[in-house]
C-alpha cells in the first residue's frame, strides 16, 4: 500500500469510529487546505455523504476569497453548514500576548457552538508536524466541560482503541489528520483533485502557506503557482509551515496556553 | 486575485508518485537515560531541524540556566522543560537517504507508562536506551518486556552517555552482556548494541573517534537496517464491523480489513454467529470500482442477503473462523491505579467487539527482573500478568501467536482503557456441536395443524402509557375466545422473574430485550401467538429481537403522543420522571426511536380502544393463518 493510501485508510477508520461512538458530532471547517482534505476524507468514509454538520467558527477576519469558497462549496457538496461568529477580542483573556489573544476568540466561539448544539464530538484537522504541542495529541482527545485540554494526563490510546466515553458536559476532539504531514496534504490534494482557495498559489512572488486571520497571517516569498511547484518547494524547504503565524512566536508558552484552554 | 477557487483535475507527475509508507520506530528506556536527547541530536546531525529551531531550543535552555538540552526539541510542554522529564509521547518526522521515518519518543518515568505504550504500540522497531553510568534499570527491563508484548521483534540497544564513563570499553561490555542476557529470555536479539554520546554526537550520524574500539553500526546505520513489517494479506480474513450505513438505497457494512482479503462473491460468516451472506459489491466514493480488498483497507460492502449485522461482528470465511468461546487466557499489562482482582467486571474490547467479562482467575504476575511467574492475588498498576476471563456472551477470538491484530485487545472499566491484553488461549465452546438441539418428534407443522394456526410473536412497542398492555390483554382475551393459543409476555411481569437481576443501564436493557425475545421465540416454537408488551425504545434492540425470533416476528408500533401518555400516566411514572425521582425515563430524559418499518402502526392516541383492538385482530388473523395448508389445497 502506498503512503497516501495508508493515511487515507487510517483517516477513514478514525472518522467512522468517531461517527459510530460520538453523537451528536460535527466537523470544523476552517476553509484551509487541511480541512478541505478532511471533508474529502469524510465523503470517502461515508460514501459521498457528510452525515453531520460542518461548523465554521467565523472570526470575521478571513480573506474574502475564503468566504466565497465556503458559500460555493457548502452548496456544491450539499453540506449542513453552521456558521457562528466569534466574540470581540475584549472578551478574551487579556494576559495572553496580542496575536494569541486574537486567535483565542476562536476558542470562545467554539465553546459557544458546543453550548448551543451540545456536540459530543468535534472533528478537527490538526497535524502533528505543525507544532510541538500538537505532536503530543491523541487521536481521540477528551476536553473537560470548560473546554480545557488536560495534557498532563491523557488517556492511553493504542492498537486503534480510542476512548469514547465521556462525563456529562465534556466533549471529544477527534483528529483524523494527526499523522499527515504538510507535504502529504499537498500530494493528496494533487492526487485527488481537491478544490482549495487559490490564495495558496503564488501571485506576484508571494503566496500563503497557511491561512489564518488576515491580520495575524503573512504570505511567504514564493513563485510556486501550481501544485507541482508547491510540492517541489515544500520538499526542499527548511522553514516551518506556521512561521507566518504570529501567535506561535510571541512567547515560548503562548501556543501551549492557547491549546490548554481549548484552542484547536 | 481573480476567481475564488477552482476544482482541480487530479495531476499525475513526479511529485505525486506513490511513496512507501513511513517507517515508525520508537525510542524507549529508563527515565533520564537520554532518549529525547538522542532524537534531538539525530535530527540535528542529519541536518533535519527546521530553520530557527536550534535558536529556539538554545533560548529555552538558556532561560532555564542549564546546558543546551537537545531534549527540548520534543519536550515542548513547559512542565516537561521545567522538570527536565518527558511526560507524554511525541512523534516527529524524519528522513534519511534510504527512506522516511516517524520517530516516536516515549517517556521513561514509570508514572507515564500508559503514555509510553500509546506511542510505542505504533512502532515497528525500537532503540532501547541505557545510561552508561547507571546501567540497566527497572524501566529498562519493563520497557523491553512491553516491546515484547506489543509484538516488536526488531530492537537495537543504545548505551548512551559514554562520555560519563570515559568511553570505557569494559564498562560498555558489561552492560551489553547484561542486557543481551535479559533480552534473550524474551526471545529478543538486539540487531546492534551501540555506544553513543547523545550530548556530543558520538556514533549518532557519524562514527566517533572517541570510540575506536567499536566497529558496529552507528544509530543511523542501524536504523536504516530495520525491515518493514509484511502486511498480513495471506492470513485468514478478519473484517471487524465498525458500522452499518443506510445513507441512501444501499445498506453498507463498513470496517477495516485487519488481515486476509475478500472478493466480490465470497461467502462471509459473521462471527460470533453463524449467519452467512455473499459479498454483492465493494463500494467506494471517488475511487475505481474494486472486485477485491485486503488487509489495511477501510471498506464498505453490500451483501446479497439482509442479515442482521451490527458493530462488533467479524466477517470471516467459515473455513477459517476464529475460536468461539466463553473463556480466554490472556497476558496483560495493567494501567489503572486500582488493581485488578478476581471477580472484577470489565469489558474486553477486541477490534470493534466489546464483551462484558469477569476475571475468573489470576494465574500469575510476572516478576519483571527475573521474568519468572509469581503468585498474585491482584494485578497492580504497570504490572504484567496472566489471567483468565469469562464472558456471558459468546466471544470470537484469535490467538495472538497466530493473528497479531485480532489476537489482542484492551480492557475497559467505567469507560476508561485500563489495560492491554494478548490472547494466549481461548477455549472453544463447541457451539455448533453442543447447541444443536435434539430434534423434536412432534414437528412444527403437526403442532400448527393441531392448533389450527401458526405460532407468532407480536412485538408491541411504544411509550409508557401508550396502551400496549391494555391492548395486549384485550387481544389475548379476544383470540383466546376464538380458540387461539395465545399468551402475553409483559415487560413488568418479566422483570419480576426472568430478568429480575437486570437494571436499566444500556447493557442491562439490551440483555432484558434479548431474554424477552428468546422466551417469546420458545413460546412461538411451542405454537403460541405471543404478545410481547415492552417499551423497547431503541430500534437497534428491536432489530436484534427480530433477528432472534426470525420471520415470525411482527413489530407493532402502538403510537400515542407523549402529552397524551403523560396525561394518562397510569403508573404515575411520568410525574416521577418530571420531578427527577426516576432517571432515563423514555420520552422524558431518554429517547424513543419510533420504528421506521413496523409491520403495523396502531394510532392509539385518539381512537377508542375497541377500534385499536379490532385493527390488531384484523392484522393478526391472516398473519397466523396456516399458509402451508392453503398452499397444499391449491395443488
Ligand atoms: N553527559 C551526558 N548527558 C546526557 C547525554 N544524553 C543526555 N544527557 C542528559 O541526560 C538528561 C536526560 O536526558 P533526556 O533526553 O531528557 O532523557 P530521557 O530519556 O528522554 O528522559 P525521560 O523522557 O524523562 O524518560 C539531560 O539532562 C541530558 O542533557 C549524553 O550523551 N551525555
Ligand atoms: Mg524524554
Amino acid at each position: 500500500m502506498s503512503d497516501l493510501d495508508a493515511l487515507e485508510n487510517q483517516s477513514i477508520y478514525i472518522l467512522r469510529e468517531a461517527f459510530s461512538r460520538l453523537k451528536p458530532i460535527a466537523m470544523l471547517w476552517s476553509l484551509g487546505k487541511d480541512s478541505n482534505v478532511m471533508l474529502w476524507l469524510a465523503r470517502k468514509a461515508f460514501l459521498g455523504h457528510v452525515p453531520f454538520p460542518v461548523v465554521h467558527v467565523d472570526t470575521g477576519k478571513k480573506f474574502p476569497e475564503m468566504y466565497d469558497f465556503r458559500d460555493r462549496y457548502a452548496k456544491t457538496w450539499n453540506l449542513n453548514l453552521i456558521v457562528r461568529d466569534c466574540p470581540p477580542v475584549e472578551e478574551v483573556d487579556p494576559s495572553l500576548p496580542p496575536a494569541a489573544r486574537s486567535a483565542a476568540r476562536k476558542t470562545i466561539g467554539l465553546r459557544r457552538v458546543l453550548d448551543e448544539f451540545q456536540f459530543k464530538g468535534i472533528i478537527a484537522g490538526i497535524r502533528r508536524d505543525e507544532q510541538a504541542t500538537r505532536a503530543k495529541e491523541r487521536v481521540f482527545s477528551p476536553r473537560a466541560e470548560s473546554g480545557a485540554w488536560n495534557f498532563r494526563d491523557q488517556p492511553p490510546e493504542f492498537w486503534d482503541h480510542f476512548k469514547s466515553d465521556l462525563p456529562e458536559g465534556a466533549h471529544m476532539r477527534i483528529h483524523p489528520l494527526l499523522s499527515w504531514t504538510e507535504l502529504d496534504i499537498w500530494r493528496y490534494i494533487a492526487r485527488e483533485g481537491i478544490p482549495i482557495v487559490d490564495l495558496y498559489y503564488a501571485r506576484n512572488g508571494k503566496r500563503y502557506r497557511s491561512l489564518g486571520d488576515q491580520d495575524i497571517t503573512s504570505p511567504i516569498i514564493s513563485d510556486a503557482s501550481n501544485l507541482d511547484e508547491i510540492i517541489a518547494e515544500l520538499t526542499h524547504t527548511k522553514t516551518s509551515e506556521r512561521a507566518g503565524r504570529a501567535m506561535d512566536h510571541e512567547r515560548e508558552d503562548a501556543f501551549e496556553r492557547l491549546r490548554a484552554q481549548g484552542y484547536m | 486575485m481573480d476567481g475564488t477557487a477552482f476544482a482541480l483535475k487530479p495531476v499525475e507527475s513526479v511529485t505525486t508518485a506513490p511513496l512507501a509508507e513511513r517507517f515508525p520506530f520508537a525510542i524507549v528506556g529508563h527515565v533520564d537515560h537520554g532518549k529525547s536527547s538522542l532524537i534531538g541530536r539525530l535530527l540535528h546531525d542529519t541536518n533535519s531541524l527546521p530553520e530557527g529551531k536550534f535558536a529556539e531550543i538554545k533560548a529555552a535552555s538558556d532561560k532555564r540556566g542549564g546546558t543546551f538540552e537537545w531534549s527540548f526539541l520534543l519536550d515542548a510542554l513547559q512542565a516537561e522543560r521545567d522538570q527536565g522529564i518527558t511526560i507524554d509521547t511525541t512523534q516527529i518526522f524524519f528522513q534519511t537517504a534510504r527512506r522516511r521515518y516517524v520517530i516516536i519518543d516515549a517517556p521513561g518515568h514509570k508514572e507515564f507508562l500508559k503514555n509510553a505504550i500509546s506511542g510505542v504500540a505504533q512502532a515497528q522497531a525500537a532503540f532501547l536506551v541505557i545510561d552508561a553510568a547507571e546501567g540497566v534499570r527497572e524501566q529498562t527491563r519493563r520497557h523491553a518486556l512491553i516491546l515484547q508484548l506489543l509484538g516488536l521483534r526488531q530492537i537495537a540497544v543504545v548505551v548512551n552517555k559514554v562520555d560519563l564513563i570515559g568511553h570505557d570499553q569494559a564498562r560498555f561490555d558489561a552492560i551489553a552482556r547484561e542486557i543481551t542476557a535479559y533480552l534473550a529470555q524474551l526471545k529478543l536479539t538486539p540487531a546492534a548494541i551501540i555506544p553513543v554520546s547523545a550530548r556530543n554526537g558520538d556514533n549518532i550520524a557519524a562514527r566517533s573517534a572517541n570510540l575506536p574500539w567499536y566497529q558496529g553500526p552507528t544509530v543511523l546505520e542501524a536504523l536504516d537496517h530495520f525491515a518493514a513489517a509484511p502486511v498480513a494479506t495471506d492470513q485468514p480474513l478478519r473484517l471487524p464491523v465498525q458500522d452499518v450505513f443506510k445513507f441512501d438505497e444501499r445498506r453498507l457494512v463498513v470496517g477495516r480489513i485487519e488481515s486476509g482479503s475478500l472478493r466480490v462473491g465470497d461467502r462471509l460468516e459473521f462471527a460470533p454467529g453463524f449467519k452467512q451472506a455473499k459479498v454483492a459489491s465493494i463500494e467506494a466514493w471517488s475511487a475505481p470500482q474494486a472486485m477485491a480488498a485486503s488487509a489495511g483497507q477501510s471498506v464498505a460492502i453490500t451483501l446479497d442477503d439482509e442479515l442482521f449485522i451490527e458493530r462488533g461482528h467479524v466477517a470471516v470465511h467459515s473455513e477459517r473462523r476464529p475460536v468461539l468461546g466463553h473463556r480466554a487466557e490472556l497476558r496483560l499489562f495493567w494501567l489503572d491505579e486500582q488493581p485488578l482482582r478476581v471477580g472484577d467486571k470489565l469489558k474486553l474490547k477486541v477490534a470493534t467487539a466489546e464483551y462484558p467479562v469477569e476475571v475468573e482467575k489470576i494465574t500469575a504476575a510476572i516478576d519483571v527482573e527475573k521474568l519468572q511467574p509469581v503468585q498474585a492475588s491482584e494485578v497492580a498498576r504497570n504490572a504484567i500478568a496472566e489471567i483468565t476471563l469469562r464472558s456471558r456472551a459468546l466471544m470470537a477470538l484469535d490467538k495472538a501467536a497466530d493473528m497479531q491484530r485480532t489476537g489482542r485487545g484492551v480492557l475497559i472499566r467505567d469507560g476508561d482503557i485500563v489495560g492491554g491484553a494478548l490472547v494466549l488461549d481461548a477455549e472453544s465452546s463447541d457451539v455448533d456441536k453442543r447447541l444443536v438441539a435434539p430434534d423434536h418428534l412432534v414437528t412444527r407443522d403437526a403442532r400448527e395443524a393441531l392448533n389450527g394456526h401458526r405460532g407468532a410473536v407480536l412485538w408491541l412497542t411504544g411509550l409508557s402509557g401508550s396502551g400496549k398492555s391494555t391492548l395486549a390483554m384485550g387481544l389475548e382475551r379476544l383470540l383466546f375466545q376464538r380458540g387461539r393459543q395465545v399468551f402475553v409476555l409483559d415487560g413488568d411481569r418479566l422483570r419480576q422473574g426472568v430478568t429480575a437481576d437486570l437494571g436499566f443501564s444500556p447493557e442491562d436493557r439490551a440483555e432484558n430485550i434479548r431474554r424477552s425475545a428468546e422466551v417469546a421465540k420458545l413460546l412461538a416454537d411451542a405454537g403460541m401467538v405471543v404478545l410481547v408488551s415492552l417499551i423497547s425504545p431503541y430500534a437497534q434492540e428491536r432489530d436484534r429481537a427480530r433477528a432472534i425470533v426470525g420471520e415470525r416476528f411482527h413489530e407493532i408500533h402502538v403510537k400515542a403522543d407523549l402529552a397524551q401518555c403523560e396525561a394518562r400516566d397510569p403508573k404515575g411514572l411520568y410525574k416521577a420522571a418530571r420531578s427527577g425521582a426516576i432517571k432515563n425515563f423514555t420520552g422524558i430524559d431518554a429517547p424513543y426511536e419510533a420504528p421506521a418499518k413496523a409491520e403495523l402502526v396502531i394510532d392509539n392516541s385518539t381512537q377508542p380502544i375497541e377500534r385499536s383492538l379490532a385493527a390488531l385482530a384484523a392484522y393478526v388473523e391472516p398473519a397466523i393463518a396456516l399458509q402451508a395448508v392453503k398452499d397444499a389445497w391449491a395443488i
